[in-house]
């Protein structure tokens, strides 16, 4: 079972609940694909780490080889090329690696090279296998990392809980691609009610099975209420307000095992997932 | 020498940006000519910048004058040694005659680009 966590609104909770699952299963493993601030392991803090890094294609131009054709250039959809002084030249950032340059390149000149994006790290959190996708300053696309971050933990049959980045925009898609379920984590306020919609439209388009936690619950909050009735999805929980959860979470602490209410509520999480056997 | 400005729907102004202006004039300053043509980066769906500035090479500028420009465009233009000009005042007219006459100053500082934000 994959289960990726996501929400439209930043700050709504995905990490807390993410990693809270996962302490709950005991045996899991935590992918962490906001790779643009990967905050899981500041509560997992993982041990034994070790990096990989993450490398996208970059072409390279032989201009012993180019005629200045300009086939490359035209073809570049992402306009990362341009032909100046007579020969192509690259902007790096605006490429998205796809190759073809290369391959419509009639006189062989364009090759590749690659160029370091990111990393991703591995440790252990007791059974709690730990992957975190870590993008590079700077870095336009997360994408490459979170494919290299799941790429990590597709050979794991284990319960696997993926923390996905805010939004509702490509690395979202590429974090939940993978996912067998979904669980959309919101706040009971307009802001993230508005964002929480988005995000149940692009699941929904994707063809994930999706469910609710609503986290900093402090009494009813009729549309998203109702909006889930419609729409018949399950709220599977509702973590309440605390000030407590809150001064636990600024700590880095695992909130669930300080907390006897909130790890019953995990564990209510976990079994409607299916329970960490599976 | 043929000077690039982007410009808005009424061709006689500037446009506030460089990548996605609908029209890019070409100003001849040996002939004293103008020629208005559609820009084809106004519609990219990213690289707009990129675009629209070989489209300006293309056409042979070796100078623009713009209100704005985008980082990826001013590395594209540099890499050319084409000299990007900050505009004052809003018309074409202003800006030609400044120009010529030497009074605008290259720009300095680009911006981080908007990727499709109005």
């Amino acid at each position: 079972m994959r289960v990726a966590v996501l929400s439209g609104k930043g700050g709504a909770g995905k990490t807390f609940v993410a990693v809270n699952l996962a302490a709950a299963a005991g045996k899991a493993v935590y992918v962490d694909c906001d790779v643009e601030e990967p905050n899981g392991r500041l509560f997992l803090r993982p041990q034994e780490t070790e990096t990989t890094p993450v490398t996208v294609p970059v072409p390279v131009f032989d201009q012993s080889l180019c005629d200045g054709c300009r086939k490359c250039v035209d073809f570049c959809h992402f306009n990362a090329l341009f032909f100046a002084k007579n020969r192509p030249m690259i902007l790096p950032d605006v490429c998205h690696g796809c190759g073809g340059c290369a391959f419509v390149c009639p006189r062989k000149a364009v090759s590749e090279t690659t160029r370091e994006v990111g990393v991703v790290e591995t440790g252990r959190h007791g059974d709690i296998q730990v992957i975190t996708g870590v993008l590079h300053t700077g870095e336009a696309s997360p994408v490459p990392v979170i494919r290299g971050a799941l790429r990590m933990a597709a050979s794991g049959k284990e319960f696997t809980v993926i923390d996905c980045p805010p939004g509702s925009s490509c690395s979202v898609m590429e974090s939940i691609s993978a996912a067998d379920r979904c669980i959309l984590v919101t706040e009971p306020t307009a802001f993230a009610f508005h964002n929480f919609k988005m995000v149940h439209q692009l699941a929904s388009l994707l063809g994930k099975p999706c469910g609710v936690v609503i986290n900093k619950a402090e009494g009813p909050y009729s549309p998203l209420e109702e909006y889930c009735a419609q729409a018949g999805l399950p709220v599977l929980a509702s973590v309440p307000y605390s000030r407590q959860t809150a001064a636990a979470c600024a700590e880095g602490i695992i909130a669930s095992r300080t907390d006897a209410g909130l790890a019953k509520v995990f564990e209510g999480l976990l079994e409607q997932m299916g329970g960490a056997g599976r | 020498m043929i000077v690039a400005i982007p410009v808005d729907e009424t061709r006689e102004a500037l446009c506030v940006s460089f990548a996605r202006a609908p029209f890019v004039l070409f100003y001849n300053t040996d002939s004293h000519t103008s020629e208005i043509k559609e820009n084809p980066a106004a519609q990219a769906e990213g690289g707009a910048g990129v675009k629209a500035s070989q489209f300006m090479l293309d056409g042979g500028a070796e100078a623009i004058i713009t209100i704005r420009c985008g980082e990826n465009a001013a590395q594209v233009l540099k890499a050319a040694d084409v000299s990007i000009y900050k505009s004052q005042g809003s018309t074409v007219q202003e800006n030609i005659d400044a120009f010529q006459e030497g009074k605008l100053s290259l720009m300095t500082s680009f911006h981080a680009g908007f990727h499709g934000i109005r």
